[in-house]
């Protein structure tokens, strides 16, 4: 039977691991290649990289990272942050990346998508949505979450599973860093809206967090990143409970 | 010694085979020469992508003519294994016709492509040698080969489906051994001892 993914996301700035709560304030929570390790040992499913750094330049240092974490795991992983081009994905899959999560230059350019898939293969592709409420609304964001854009987040949804993408990875902002559970009603809807696995990112504070996200948020996959990096959630404990509310997942 | 070759015809992610590899103890080469394939200890022809560019790549490298007649132990990945069968229903494309079964894709009553870890039973041969059955392997793929004679173990999504094939020298694994942990480690070794014995 095919398990539901646990996620931890390692948000990188000039090489190193920071946390942002609410996109914001970072901390600093390790070396990514430890982290990674210690992940790959300790019963994560997959690992994302993000790299929120600043510049093009510091940027560069992460093909480098891919090709260090490439080297050291034995589970997938998937890159994102500053993805703009064929080339960018190239790179970071030749240095050993599974996966790639595209965001800003996928709403920029959605034709990148079809170019992406048809180059690479839908089941690399990922397609990383931001995206809050505003007036009762979700409207996907840009710029880590920054600025706002007149697309809603389920019909972008639909027209990235169109455009060939593999895979959902859906950040609500309302609910990152609060530690107050994932965006489980607007999971499940998108569930109903694309045929494409989604991952839940945003909200992971305890344990039950997870298992309302897998059975009310019909999640494929959940992300969370603070929660592990602090050890206030360890893997192999979320397992445990997982399986014991009849949830499947790897052992 | 002999080399454990990858073939490299432009499909996907291969370095990270190599660095499983390097993890077990072995170096291998990445090629897309026919001297130094058929001149391997052991050959894994891996492949992430469409299968139609992918033989079409194959085609105009000559491999497609090569890899059929390897007399060493070869393992085809993922998209490589589909790639060894009859023919795939993803871009009407015929294969190599080592496994004689056809890929074809997920019903849309399934979400697809699947991507996760999924267990692997009725395991059978020397590929599955200190593996227990229900193991756990990372899988990535949006079409399958069906059940039939060469199955050498079997997974379920929705149906179940090969999850490997088996024929003389000639192995296929649905599932990315180098990315499922230390189950997907010990396949890779047997696959290695069947070649360079210790």
């Amino acid at each position: 039977m095919l398990t539901k993914r646990i996620i931890p996301c390692l948000d990188i700035k000039n090489g190193r691991t920071v946390k942002g709560v609410n996109f914001i304030n970072l901390r600093d929570a390790g070396d990514p290649v430890d982290l990674a390790k210690f992940y790959s040992e300790n019963g994560a499913d997959e690992l994302v990289f993000l790299d929120i750094s600043a510049t093009e330049e510091k940027r560069r240092t992460l093909s480098e990272l891919v090709l260090r974490v490439a080297e050291t795991i034995n589970i997938p992983f998937t890159v994102g942050g500053g993805i703009n081009s064929v080339a960018d994905v190239e790179r970071l899959l030749r240095n050993g990346a599974d996966k790639v999560a595209i965001n800003s230059a996928a709403i920029r350019n959605p034709q990148l998508i079809n170019d992406l898939v048809a180059k690479f293969g839908t089941q690399c592709i990922v397609v990383a949505i931001d995206a809050k409420q505003i007036d009762g609304q979700w409207m996907v964001h840009l710029v880590g979450g920054k600025v706002p854009t007149e697309l809603n987040l389920f019909n972008w949804a639909v027209e990235v599973a169109e455009r060939g993408a593999g895979e959902i990875l859906f950040t609500s902002m309302d609910h990152d860093g609060t530690k107050n559970g994932f965006a489980d009603a607007a999971l499940a809807h998108l569930s109903t809206l694309v045929n494409i696995p989604i991952i839940a990112s945003g909200g992971a504070g305890s344990i039950p967090h997870f298992v309302s996200t897998f059975t009310n948020g019909k999640a494929d996959a959940a992300l969370a990143a603070s929660v592990f990096h602090f050890k206030e959630i360890e893997i192999s404990t979320l397992k445990e409970e997982l399986k014991k509310q009849g949830i499947p997942v790897r052992s | 010694m002999k080399n454990i070759a990858i073939i490299d015809y432009g499909a996907g992610n291969i370095k990270s085979i190599q660095f499983a590899l390097q993890r077990l103890g072995y170096e291998a080469v990445l090629t897309q020469n026919a001297n130094e394939i058929q001149n391997a200890a052991c050959v894994i022809f891996p492949g992430v992508g469409e299968a139609s560019s992918a033989m079409t790549k194959l085609r105009s490298s000559g491999l497609d003519t090569v890899i059929p007649k390897l007399l060493q132990p070869v393992l085809g990945i993922c998209l490589g294994m589909q790639l060894m069968c009859t023919a795939s229903e993803e871009g009407n494309t015929k294969g190599l016709g080592i496994f004689d079964v056809e890929v074809t894709k997920f019903p849309i009553s399934v979400k697809v492509p699947q991507i996760g870890w999924n267990t692997i039973e009725n395991l059978k041969g020397p590929l599955f040698t200190n593996i227990s059955e229900k193991e756990y392997m990372y899988t990535v793929h949006s079409y399958y080969a069906q059940l039939c004679a060469a199955t050498v173990a079997q997974t379920e999504y929705h149906l179940p489906y090969s999850a490997a094939l088996q024929k003389d020298n000639f192995f296929g694994v649905q599932f990315h051994p180098e990315k499922s942990s230390s189950a997907g480690e010990r396949l890779l070794h047997n696959f290695i001892k069947l070649a360079l014995k210790p």
